[in-house]
C-alpha cells in the first residue's frame, strides 16, 4: 500500500510534465500559451485560474498594464477609478509596490519564462531524444523561433520600462535560483542579437498564418529598439531605424486606407497590423486588451450598446490630448474619435467622467457596421506592432541624423499618414512644418490611446521635466515636473525582497 | 452491605428512608440495619460517588454498589488509538463530556465546546442555522497551510476539507450524540497523529449502548431568536436633509429621493424560530451492547429564507464474542440535510439601501420589487433591493453523509496481555446544490454575449467524496511486579485514501446563454502511516509516554514524503511520594513534561505541489493559428523540493487538586516553533512559472499558558455548586519569511478587505504576530476629529508613501477567559457559561468601506451611509486608516440554563427533565460594530447572532 503514495492528477485537463512532449501537438499548444500570455490572463477566461498572481486578474493582462503605464501615466488618459495602483500612476506618484507596476513586471517575466521553456524543451537534441519525425521537426523549429521573438518582445518591454533587470535564458533551470540582474547596455546587446537571428529564422512577410507572427515583427521590435537606444544605452543609432523601418516600409504591409478600421472587430482583416494580439468574445475571453481598453472608454450616454460595447464609464482623455487636433470634432482630421456631448474639456476632477471628453476610437463592431460577438468581451485585436510606426520611425531618425534616408521621403511618409487622417491631402504639411515637435505631436494623433505615449515623451525628455506639462502631472491640477528617475519604472518590491541580487536604479 | 466498585466494603455511607429524615450510616465492614417495611426505597449516597436507591424487599438482603462519580482523577480520558484514566496521562489533554456541554439549541457539535476548554479558541462564522466555525487550538501552528485542529470521529480522522452545500462539516454529527471531545493539545499527545497533528486533535465519541435493560430517551426543543442590534444609518427624513445639503434642493440626486420610511434591517430579518427531536433507545442483549438514535432538527435563520432541516440516524452495536476475547464495535452514521443558503451581501445592502423608497412598487416589472433603474434596464451597479436578493433567490442543497467503522479488538486467549485491533472506516458524501434566480430578478440581470439580456440563473454544483481509512495495531499491556514497573506498548499501521470530485455548471434560466461552463474535476490524496507507542510506569509515580509516527503522504515527492514524528514526556504523580502522601488536602499533585514534533502537509486545494505539469485551458480561453481556436498548455509553477512543515512543542504542566479534588485543575506552559512554513512568497521573477510560490520558508513561534480551575463549594446531598474557570494566553511571533536576511523586507500583505481591487488590511512580517494589521496612522485635528488623507509621516522623509505604513494591533486576543457553573437543588438544575476575550483588534471594514459620502449619490441611484460617517465626515474611502482599526474585546455570556426533573413519573416509569435556556445573552463591549467576534478581524457585515430562547424536555422511560 505504501506504492498508492505515487498519484498522478486525476483531472484529464492536467497532464504531468514527463509524459506532456509524448505528443507533438503539445509544443503549439505551450506556443499558443506565450502568445495568449499576450492577451489572456488564466486558463479559464475571462476569469479564474490566473496566471500571475497578487494582483486582481483583469489588471494583470499584459496590454491592459502595459496600456495602464504608457498612456495613464500621460496626457493620454485619466481614470476615475482608484483601483489598487492606478491613482498613483495617473499622477506619477508610484512606489516600488505600486501594484500595477508589479503585474506588469511579473507578466513579462511570466512571458519570458513560458518562452524559456518552450525554447528548452524544443531544441534538437531533446526532439531527436523523443523521437520526433522530422515533418512535425520542422513545425516545432518554427515555434521555436516564435517563442524566442516573444521573448525579445518582451525583454524590450522590461528594458523599456524597467531599465536594467533581471535576466533568464533557456539556459537556466525551473527553480529555485536567483537570477542575475542584467545592464541595460547588456540588455539591448542581447534583445538586438536575437531579434537579428530571428531575421533568418522566421517566416518573410505575409507568409505565417493569422494570429502569429513573421520577420517584419522583429523588424519593427528593432527599429524600436534603435529609436530609443540613446535612452537605452546612450548611444544613437538612428540610421538603424532607418534601415529596419525602411525594411517594413517596402513590405507587403501597408497602411490601411481607412484609420478606423485597424481598431474594429474585424481589424485582423485591415491592412497595416504586423503584430495584432488577439481578442475574441468568444474564444479567448478576458478583462484586459481592447476590452478594458474600449469598455472604459464608452459610457452609457454614449449609445455605447449600438457599438458592441458594454459601457464601463471609467477612462477619458485628458485635456492636452484634445489639444493635439487643431478640430477635436473629426471632421477634418479623422483620427479625432471623441465624444463632448455633456463633457467639459478639462477634467478638474479626477473621479468625474465627465469631466473630460470620452475617447470612441475602439469600437466593438465590424468595417460593415454589425456587432461584434460579445458586448462584454471585444473581438478587437490589439494592435502591438503598426506600419504607421515605421512610417514615423523613419521621419523622426532622419530628423535626427540617420544616414541613408532624405527629407523629402520623411515628408512622404508623414503626408502618407496624414492624408489617410484627413481623406486627402488637406492636411500635408510642408518641409519646413516637419519637426521633430511635429513629430512627437503626430504620433499622439496617430497613436493615442495604443500604449506608446510613455516611451514617446521619455524619448523627447518631456516625460519628467517641466516644460511640458498635462493636467494632474505629479499629482497637481496644472502638472508639474517630476524627478528624472521617474523616466524608468522601480523594480517591485516584492522582487528585490525575493532576489538579493537586484539593485533599485534612483527609486 | 454497601460496596464500591471493587467489592470493598465501604463505610460512612448514609442511608435514609426516602422521604423521611430517618437514616443511619454504614459500619466499617460496610453493612447497615434499618427499620423499614416492604416496598420502601432506600437512599444510599456518599461524598464522589453517584446515588442510588433501592427498594426493599422483605426478607432479602440489599447489597448495593455505589460507582464513583466520574470526576477528575479517576475519569478516563480518550487519546489517540486508546484511552487511559486521567491519572495517568502525560500530556495535555482536555476532556469535554455530556455534564459540562453548553446547553440550548445547539447544531453543530462545536458550539458544545465553546469556552470548556483552555487554548480552544471557536469562533463561529455567525449566526446562521448551523454555521460554520474557525477552531484555534493554542493560536494557529501555519501561515498559508491549514490551521484547523484534527478531528476525529470513533476513530475516523476527517479529512479538512468542507462539504460542498454544508456551512460547516461537523454538522454531520447530531450534538445529541456526543459523549465527549477529548482535545489533544500538546505534541506529546498529538504525535501520534504525525502529520496532521500539529494544530491539536479533537476526538469526538458518540455514545453508545450500556448495559442494562432496554432504555428509551426522548428530548425536544423548541427555540426563538431575536437580533440583538444593527448598524445605524441614517432615517428617511435625516437621509433627505443629507441629500438636499449636499447635493441642493433642485438636484438631480434630491429628485431620486421616494417618499416612504423603510427600515432596510427590519425588513430583511425576523424572528427565527426552530425546534430539535432526538430519539434513541438503547441496552444490552446477548453481549452485545446496542444504541439507536434519530435526530430531526428544523431551525429558521434571522436573514429571511435561510435554514434548514437535518434529519441524522446513529446506530451502534457493540458484540463481545468469546468471553470478551473478541470486542467488535460497529457505528453507523447518517446525516441528511436540507438547506436553505441566503445572499449574506444582503445584509450590507440593507444598511446601504436608500431609507426612502419603498420594497415594493407595483410598477416594477421585476417580480414588484422597488428597483434602480439605468435607463429602462436595472442599474448594474445600483444597490440591489435586499428583500429581492432574498426571496427572489432560490439557494438550496441536499446533503446526505454518512461515517461508519467496524472496529476489532481480539486479545490472545493464550496470551491476553496482546490485543490486536482492526479499525475499518470511511466517510462518504454526496451534495447536490441549486441556485435558482428567476428572469424577472433585477440584481441577476445583465448583458449577454450577443447584447441580449440574461436573464436569471440556473446554477447546479455536486460533490462526491470517498475517504477510507483502515488501521491496523497491536498493544501490548503487562504488569511486571518484580520491577514495580506497568508496561504498556502498542503499534501499528494506518492508511487513509481520500477522494473527491467537484462539478458545477450554470446558464441562463432559458438555458440560452453559459454562465459557468460544466466542470467535473476529481482529486485524491493518500496518507500512510507507521507509528508505536510505549507506556511506562515505574512504582506508580513515574510515567513515560514514547511514541513515533512516520507518514507518508502522497503530495511531495518520492524524496520528501516520509517524515519522522517523534515525542516523548514524563510525568510524576507527586502526590504518590511521602511527603503528600499523607496531607490529605493535597488529593492530586502531578507534574507533566512533553516534547514532541508534529508535522503539516495539508497545503490547498492542489494535491500535486511537488509535481511538474502542464495544464489545458477552457474553451474560453484559446489563440488563434490561422483558422484554428488552439487550447493553451500551461507549465504550472510548483517546488519539487516541497517538503513537511515541522512545529516543535515543549510542554510543561502541572495538574493539581486538593480537597478530595474539590478544587482542581491544571497549568499549562508551552512553547511551539514551527519551522520550513508551508508558505506562498514571491518567487525570484523568471525562475518559475509563477510569481508566487508555495514552498518551505520561515519560523513561526506561539508561547502560551493556560490555567483551569474547577472548584465544588459545595457537594451535599441536596446541593451541589461546581464553577469552571479557564484562562488562555498565546503569544505568536514570525521569526523569519525568507530565505534570504532582508532588514528591508516587509513581509507579504495578508488580510483582504472589500475596497478596492486585491486590498489588504494585514501583513505578515518578521518580529511580529502573524496578520498584525498594517495601516497608516491617522492624524487628528484639535476636536478630536480624524483628517481626511492626513497621515503621520512615520519615518520623517517629508513624503506619506507606503513606507509609513507601520504595524498595528492584531486580531489575536491577549487573552481568552472562560468561566462557567453548574448548581443543583433537589430537582433543580442551573448553569451558565460566559467567554472572555481581552485585547483583540478588528478591521471595522464596513465603515472603512461605507461611512463616507463617496457613493451616496451616483448619477442614477442613491445609498444610504452609516451614521458613525458623522465621526468622521469622510468625502472618500480611507481604507488604510488605523482609525478602523478598533479595539474588539468583549465579554460574552453565551447561556444561561434552568431545568426541572420530575422523577418517577407514571408509576416510576418515567422521569421528565423541562429546561429553559437563553442564548447569547449579553454582549459587553467597546466595539462600534454589530458584533466584535468575528474569526479574522475584518468585519464586514456578519450574519447576526440571535439571542436565542430554548425550552427543552428530556423524557427517559
Amino acid at each position: 500500500c505504501v506504492n498508492d503514495l505515487d498519484t498522478i492528477p486525476l483531472d484529464k485537463n492536467t497532464i504531468t510534465s514527463a509524459t506532456f512532449y509524448d505528443n507533438p501537438e503539445s509544443y503549439r499548444q505551450v506556443l499558443a500559451k506565450i502568445y495568449g500570455g499576450l492577451s489572456l490572463t488564466g486558463q479559464v477566461g475571462p476569469d479564474g485560474d490566473q496566471d500571475v498572481l497578487g494582483i486582481d486578474e483583469g489588471a494583470s493582462n499584459y496590454i491592459r498594464a502595459y496600456w495602464y503605464m504608457q498612456d495613464m501615466t500621460t496626457e493620454m488618459a485619466l481614470w476615475i477609478w482608484s483601483d489598487p495602483g492606478i491613482p498613483e500612476l495617473q499622477t506619477n506618484e508610484w512606489t516600488s509596490a505600486n501594484e500595477i507596476s508589479l503585474g506588469m513586471y511579473y507578466r513579462i517575466f511570466y512571458q519570458i519564462a513560458l518562452a524559456n521553456e518552450l525554447i528548452r524543451e524544443s531544441s534538437e537534441g531533446k526532439l531527436n531524444g523523443r523521437g520526433v519525425a522530422d515533418v512535425a521537426k520542422e513545425d516545432i523549429f518554427g515555434y521555436r523561433a516564435e517563442a524566442r521573438f516573444l521573448r525579445a518582445l518582451s525583454y524590450y518591454h522590461a528594458l523599456d520600462l524597467y531599465g536594467s533587470v533581471p535576466f533568464v535564458t533557456e539556459n537556466d533551470n525551473v527553480g529555485a535560483f536567483l537570477p542575475q540582474q542584467i545592464s541595460k547596455q547588456d540588455l539591448f546587446a542581447y534583445i538586438e542579437t536575437e531579434l537579428k537571428e530571428l531575421e533568418t529564422l522566421l517566416p518573410a512577410p505575409g507568409q505565417n498564418m493569422a494570429g502569429r507572427v513573421d520577420v517584419a515583427a522583429a523588424w519593427m521590435v528593432l527599429a524600436k529598439l534603435y529609436l530609443n537606444a540613446e535612452v537605452y544605452i546612450s548611444t544613437p543609432k538612428y540610421t538603424e531605424v532607418l534601415t529596419y523601418s525602411k525594411k517594413v516600409i517596402d513590405s507587403k504591409y501597408k497602411l490601411d486606407a481607412n484609420y478606423q478600421n485597424l481598431f474594429l472587430a474585424d481589424n485582423h482583416t485591415a491592412d497595416g497590423i504586423i503584430l495584432g494580439v488577439v481578442n475574441d468574445g468568444i474564444n479567448a475571453l478576458s478583462w484586459g486588451g481592447t476590452t478594458m481598453i474600449a469598455c472604459s472608454a464608452w459610457a452609457s450616454d454614449m449609445d455605447a450598446f449600438s457599438y458592441g460595447i458594454n459601457a464601463w464609464g471609467g477612462n477619458r482623455a485628458r485635456k492636452q490630448l484634445i489639444d493635439k487636433f487643431v478640430d477635436y470634432t473629426g471632421a477634418t482630421d479623422k483620427r479625432a474619435m471623441f465624444y463632448a456631448t455633456d463633457r467639459t474639456a478639462t477634467t478638474d476632477v479626477i473621479t468625474e467622467f465627465k469631466n473630460g471628453y470620452s475617447v470612441m476610437k475602439y469600437k466593438n463592431i465590424t468595417s460593415d457596421g454589425s456587432k461584434g460577438s460579445n458586448i462584454g468581451h471585444m473581438d478587437i485585436d490589439f494592435p502591438l506592432l503598426r506600419t504607421a510606426d515605421a512610417y514615423l520611425m523613419y521621419a523622426e531618425a532622419v530628423l535626427r541624423g540617420a544616414t541613408g534616408g532624405t527629407t523629402s521621403e520623411a515628408l512622404s511618409y508623414v503626408n502618407e499618414v496624414r492624408q489617410r487622417a484627413y481623406g486627402g491631402a488637406d492636411g500635408n504639411i510642408q518641409l519646413s512644418e516637419l519637426t521633430l515637435d511635429f513629430i512627437l505631436d503626430e504620433r499622439a494623433r496617430e497613436f493615442y490611446w495604443e500604449g506608446y505615449r510613455r516611451t514617446d515623451l521619455v524619448r523627447f525628455n518631456k516625460f519628467t521635466s517641466g516644460d511640458y506639462l498635462w493636467e494632474w502631472k505629479g499629482g497637481v491640477y496644472e502638472g508639474k515636473a517630476l524627478p528624472d528617475h521617474f523616466n524608468h519604472f522601480p523594480i517591485p518590491a516584492s522582487d528585490i525582497n525575493a532576489n538579493p541580487n537586484l539593485k533599485q536604479d534612483g527609486y | 452491605t454497601v460496596l464500591d466498585v471493587n467489592k470493598e466494603p465501604m463505610p460512612g455511607v448514609t442511608v435514609i428512608l426516602k422521604n423521611t429524615t430517618t437514616g443511619t450510616i454504614t459500619r466499617p465492614d460496610g453493612t447497615f440495619s434499618l427499620a423499614a417495611k416492604d416496598g420502601d426505597v432506600l437512599v444510599f449516597s456518599f461524598i464522589g460517588f453517584i446515588s442510588q436507591e433501592k427498594v426493599v424487599v422483605y426478607g432479602k438482603n440489599i447489597i448495593v454498589e455505589l460507582e464513583s462519580e466520574v470526576f477528575g482523577v479517576d475519569e478516563v480520558v480518550v487519546i489517540g488509538y486508546g484511552s487511559l484514566k486521567k491519572d495517568d496521562a502525560t500530556g495535555s489533554v482536555s476532556s469535554v463530556s455530556t455534564k459540562d456541554f453548553n446547553k440550548g439549541a445547539i447544531t453543530s457539535p462545536q458550539d458544545l465546546l465553546v469556552g470548556k476548554a483552555s487554548g480552544v479558541q471557536i469562533t463561529t462564522a455567525g449566526g446562521e442555522p448551523g454555521s460554520a466555525a474557525t477552531i484555534r487550538i493554542r493560536g494557529g501552528s501555519s501561515l498559508s497551510a491549514s490551521n484547523d485542529p484534527l478531528f476525529i470521529i470513533d476513530g475516523v480522522p476527517i479529512d479538512n476539507d468542507g462539504v460542498s452545500g454544508m456551512r460547516n462539516p461537523l454538522n454531520t454529527i447530531n450534538p445529541n450524540d456526543i459523549e465527549s471531545f477529548s482535545v489533544l493539545k500538546d505534541a506529546s499527545a498529538t504525535a501520534i497523529y504525525g502529520s496532521r497533528a500539529s494544530n491539536g486533535v479533537i476526538i469526538i465519541t458518540t455514545k453508545k449502548g450500556a448495559k442494562g435493560g432496554l432504555k428509551f430517551n426522548y428530548n425536544a426543543n423548541a427555540s426563538v431568536g431575536f437580533r440583538t442590534n444593527e448598524i445605524e444609518t441614517f432615517s428617511a427624513d435625516d437621509y433627505r436633509q443629507l441629500i438636499s445639503a449636499r447635493y441642493g434642493e433642485g438636484s438631480n440626486a434630491r429628485a431620486l429621493l421616494g417618499h416612504a420610511d423603510t427600515d432596510w434591517q427590519k425588513e430583511i430579518f425576523q424572528t427565527s424560530f426552530g425546534h430539535d427531536h432526538n430519539f434513541s433507545m438503547s441496552g444490552s442483549k446477548l453481549n452485545t451492547l446496542f444504541r439507536l438514535s434519530l435526530g430531526y432538527s428544523n431551525q429558521k435563520g434571522l436573514l429571511k429564507t435561510s435554514g434548514l432541516d437535518r434529519y441524522t440516524a446513529n446506530l451502534s452495536v457493540s458484540p463481545s464474542l468469546f468471553d470478551n476475547h473478541l470486542k467488535m464495535e460497529l457505528n453507523l452514521k447518517g446525516m441528511y440535510i436540507e438547506n436553505r443558503f441566503t445572499d449574506n451581501g444582503a445584509i450590507n445592502t440593507a444598511m446601504l439601501f436608500d431609507p426612502t423608497q419603498e420594497v415594493y412598487d407595483q410598477t416594477s416589472d421585476y417580480g414588484g420589487y422597488f428597483t434602480w433603474m439605468d435607463g429602462n434596464k436595472p442599474g448594474t451597479l445600483a444597490t440591489s433591493n435586499p428583500l429581492a436578493l432574498l426571496q427572489q433567490r432560490q439557494d438550496r442543497s441536499e446533503v446526505y453523509r454518512s461515517i461508519g467503522n467496524a472496529k476489532f479488538d481480539y486479545s490472545f486467549h493464550f496470551l491476553p496481555e496482546l490485543t490486536v485491533t482492526l479499525n475499518m472506516g470511511y466517510d462518504y458524501s454526496m451534495s447536490d446544490g441549486t441556485v435558482f434566480i428567476p428572469e424577472e430578478a433585477a440584481f441577476a440581470y445583465r448583458k449577454a454575449s450577443d447584447g441580449s439580456d440574461i436573464s436569471g440563473e440556473d446554477r447546479s454544483y455536486g460533490q462526491d467524496k470517498k475517504n477510507e481509512l483502515l488501521d491496523f495495531y497491536l498493544k501490548y499491556e503487562k504488569q511486571l511486579p518484580s520491577i514495580n514497573s506497568k508496561l504498556n506498548v502498542m503499534g501499528g499501521y494506518s492508511w487513509q485514501h481520500f477522494w473527491r470530485e467537484n462539478e458545477v455548471k450554470a446558464t441562463s434560466v432559458n438555458g440560452a446563454y453559459l454562465i459557468t461552463p460544466e466542470q467535473i474535476t476529481p482529486t485524491e490524496n493518500y496518507l500512510v502511516s507507521f507509528f508505536g507507542r510505549m507506556n511506562y510506569t515505574l512504582k506508580d509515580r513515574y510515567l513515560l509516554t514514547v511514541t513515533v509516527r512516520q507518514d507518508g503522504t502522497s503530495r511531495f515527492s518520492e524524496d520528501n514524503c516520509w517524515g519522522m514524528f517523534p515525542s516523548l514526556a514524563l510525568a510524576w504523580r507527586l502526590k504518590e511520594e511521602t511527603f503528600l502522601k499523607n496531607i490529605d488536602a493535597v488529593s492530586n499533585l502531578k507534574l507533566r513534561l512533553g516534547y514532541g514534533i508534529t508535522g503539516q502537509q495539508y497545503i490547498t486545494s492542489d494535491n500535486y505541489p511537488y509535481l511538474a505539469k502542464y495544464n489545458l485551458s477552457r474553451g474560453t480561453a484559446r489563440y488563434l493559428m490561422g483558422n484554428e481556436w488552439v487550447t493553451m498548455a500551461r507549465p504550472n509553477g510548483y517546488d519539487a523540493n516541497l517538503k513537511w512543515e515541522e512545529t516543535t512543542t515543549f510542554n510543561v504542566g502541572i495538574d493539581y487538586g486538593f480537597l478530595d479534588e474539590r478544587i482542581n485543575g491544571s497549568i499549562e506552559l508551552y512553547q511551539r516553533e514551527t519551522k520550513d512554513l508551508i508558505n506562498k512568497i514571491p518567487v525570484a521573477a523568471g525562475t518559475n512559472f509563477t510569481n508566487v510560490i508555495l514552498t518551505n520558508v520561515g519560523t513561526l513561534q506561539n508561547k502560551g499558558i493556560e490555567f483551569n480551575l474547577n472548584v465544588r463549594p459545595i457537594v451535599a446531598q441536596d446541593l451541589f455548586w461546581e464553577i469552571g474557570f479557564n484562562l488562555s494566553r498565546n503569544v505568536n511571533e514570525i521569526t523569519k519569511l525568507t530565505n534570504v536576511d532582508n532588514p528591508d523586507y516587509n513581509g507579504v500583505q495578508t488580510g483582504g478587505i472589500s475596497t478596492g481591487i486585491g486590498g489588504y488590511a494585514k501583513i505578515n512580517s518578521v518580529g511580529k504576530p502573524a496578520n498584525s494589521f498594517y495601516m497608516f496612522q491617522q492624524v487628528y485635528n484639535g476636536e478630536g476629529m480624524p483628517i481626511e488623507g492626513l497621515y503621520a509621516d512615520r519615518t520623517g522623509d517629508g513624503l506619506v508613501n507606503e513606507k509609513d505604513m507601520y504595524h498595528y494591533k492584531s486580531s489575536t486576543p491577549d487573552f481568552i477567559l472562560g468561566f462557567s457553573s453548574r448548581a443543583e437543588y433537589k430537582n433543580w438544575d442551573f448553569s451558565f457559561a460566559a467567554r472572555a476575550s481581552l485585547g483583540n483588534y478588528m478591521y471595522n471594514d464596513l465603515q472603512a468601506s461605507s461611512a463616507n459620502y463617496q457613493y451616496v449619490y451616483n448619477s442614477n441611484y442613491l445609498q444610504n451611509v452609516p451614521r458613525s460617517v458623522l465621526n468622521t465626515n469622510f468625502k472618500h474611502q480611507q481604507a488604510h486608516s488605523d482609525y478602523y482599526v478598533q479595539e474588539a474585546s468583549f465579554v460574552k455570556l453565551d447561556n444561561v440554563s434552568a431545568g426541572y426533573s420530575f422523577e418517577k413519573l407514571f408509576n416510576d416509569k418515567m422521569d421528565l427533565r423541562l429546561s429553559l435556556t437563553s442564548q447569547n445573552i449579553f454582549v459587553i463591549t467597546d466595539y462600534e460594530g454589530v458584533d466584535p467576534e468575528v474569526f479574522n478581524g475584518i468585519d464586514n457585515a456578519v450574519y447576526p447572532r440571535p439571542r436565542t430562547f430554548v425550552l427543552g424536555a428530556n423524557i427517559l422511560f
